[in-house]
């Protein structure tokens, strides 16, 4: 484990997405649980993945959220992240 | 070394290109791509012991180094390997999962021909030169993609034959590429035992050994009328086989009906019963809720069967098959029911204490439901089509209602005809057998 890093979490969130005529889904923004809005500056990569860290597999897509790059998944009809525990 | 050698000129330019892929303990690698916390753990996938499934479906690599094996008890596989975690199977996520890698296999050829839910035959002889100069390469990017976006490993097997490319994948396990050339499928092939050539099971590799013929290689120089007295035609199917003599095509699937084969040969349905079944009356239960759903599923696919077969599984394990010709093509299920339950009647005897653990009831010889039926003057065949619009009735209310909708008498109050049979059902693609061995034979024939 990464020092700093106690643990990383499977955690569903709310994601506002766009989806146009073609059917390309691109998220918007992240609504964390406390209601915290952290919108999606970029989508730097999409493509099919499983997640080894947290468990899962979907769509994933490479974001940058206020400057740092997050892995954010679409798995059927929810999505997830990757959560940081901290120590 | 060695790997130079599995991986030298494979196969030779011109010729087929087959890759076998296999998902490495399929089930477990799935369980464990979804529950990282058992990381470094012994992982197995085990059926439920209440509904008489406790057995290992699958195992994770740290199983099955402690001895654990697919197939046997729960109980026994605790005792081998005590941290054990058995986790229960969950099919909708490893059919999604086999789905996803069979899309993947198409984007490489459309001749993906699925055995099973973990593995596949790709012919990339056609399209192999659009990725890459060497088979390998391609292979080696299959396994790449599957690992990245499936989170599963594959080990893949490159011949030029559906037989080879099957020992080739699992000549290495796990995460794995084998290369059967014909420069080096004398060693790698030849020296292995006669058991890992596909189509060697028990009984065969008994029947062999017991003429001293241990390994591939003793397989493939055998002298053919010895072979062909002890296993009679399949013999020189398997002796086709072990010189790499197969041409069976990778038959192409429909990638929107990946799970369904084409052409439908038979349908059955078995299921283990909850209790052991101890007299016929028990059993007949069975065989009535097994024959309902067979039906319905002849009747869903236009159908009619020729044949009745019935499966039967004793308590000790041990079991038997029967079947029967009927006089007339039939998809009525009261006829299937009650040929099967006549089977079951002339060939068990329950006053010997016997007891029935499994029932499987199967329709084969199909024939297709519009073609004109060879009517008997001497029979009434006014009963016969009161039976066959009773059942379309029926299947009407169960298609609008579900399964369970209309039950017969038989079945009521019984704790099996809780189970949807029908709706349950999972069809998981056939191997190629049926034609490879037409094809190796005539192969055989067109040699001698």
């Amino acid at each position: 484990m990464v020092r700093g890093i106690r643990e990383r979490r499977k955690h569903y969130v709310e994601v506002i997405a766009r989806c146009d005529e073609a059917g390309q889904v691109t998220p918007l923004a992240i609504i964390w649980e406390d209601g915290r809005r952290f919108d999606i500056d970029r989508v730097l990569d999409v493509r099919p993945a499983a997640s080894r860290r947290v468990g899962g597999q979907g769509m994933r897509y490479r974001v940058l959220v206020q400057g740092r790059e997050k892995v954010l998944f679409f798995e059927g009809p929810a999505w997830f992240v990757e959560e940081i525990v901290p120590e | 070394m060695e790997e130079d050698t599995q991986m030298a000129a494979c196969p030779a330019r011109g010729e087929r290109t087959i890759l076998h892929v296999d998902m490495n303990c399929f089930y477990a690698a799935v369980e464990c791509l979804y529950h990282p916390e058992l990381a470094g753990q012994p992982v197995a996938v085990g059926g439920h012991v209440e509904d008489r499934h406790g057995i290992i479906l699958a195992k994770n690599q740290r199983a099955k180094d402690a001895g654990v094996k697919t197939g046997e008890a729960l109980w026994q596989a605790r005792q081998k390997c005590p941290g054990l975690v058995i986790i229960p199977p969950d099919y909708r996520l490893y059919l999604r999962f086999s789905r996803m890698a069979r899309e993947l296999y198409y984007g490489y050829t459309d001749l993906v021909e699925p055995f099973g839910p973990d593995e596949a035959w790709l012919d990339i002889t056609g399209s192999c030169h659009l990725f890459a100069d060497d088979p390998v390469c391609v292979a080696q990017e299959i396994s790449e993609r599957i690992k990245t976006e499936l989170g599963v490993t594959v080990s893949v097997g490159v011949s030029w034959n559906k037989i080879f490319a099957k020992f080739g994948s699992d000549y290495e396990k796990p995460d794995a590429i084998t290369c059967v050339t014909r420069d080096n499928y004398r060693t790698l092939v030849w020296d292995a035992p006669v058991r890992d050539l596909l189509y060697v099971g028990r009984a065969t590799e008994r029947k062999l050994h017991s003429v001293a013929i241990f390994t591939i290689g003793e397989l493939a120089n055998a002298s053919p009328r010895l072979l062909e007295n002890l296993l009679g035609k399949m013999g020189l199917v398997l002796q086709a086989f072990a010189n790499g003599r197969d041409t069976t095509p990778v038959r192409p699937m429909d990638p929107d009906r990946v799970d369904v084969e084409y052409d439908i040969k038979s349908i059955g349905n078995g299921l283990t019963a909850p209790r052991d079944l101890t007299s016929l009356q028990d059993a007949e239960v069975l065989v009535y809720l097994l024959a309902e759903s067979v039906a319905q599923r002849l009747r869903a696919h236009r159908m009619r069967a020729r044949v009745v077969g019935l499966g039967v599984r004793e308590g000790d394990l041990t079991g038997y098959t029967r079947q029967m010709r009927l006089p007339y093509a039939t998809n009525i299920t009261s006829e299937i029911a009650r040929h099967a339950a006549s089977l079951l009647r002339e060939n068990e005897d329950f006053s010997q204490g016997n007891v029935i653990r499994a029932l499987h009831v199967r329709a084969s010889d199909l024939v297709s439901a519009d073609e004109p039926l060879q009517l008997d003057l001497f029979d009434d065949m006014s009963s016969r089509l009161q039976a066959e619009r009773l059942d379309t009735a029926v299947d009407t209310l169960r298609h609008r209602f579900g399964n369970q909708v209309v039950r017969r008498a038989v079945e009521v109050g019984d704790q099996m005809s809780v189970n949807d049979i029908e709706r349950d059902n999972i069809v998981h693609p056939v191997g190629f057998f049926h034609e490879g061995a037409a094809n190796a034979l005539g192969h055989v024939r067109g040699r001698s």
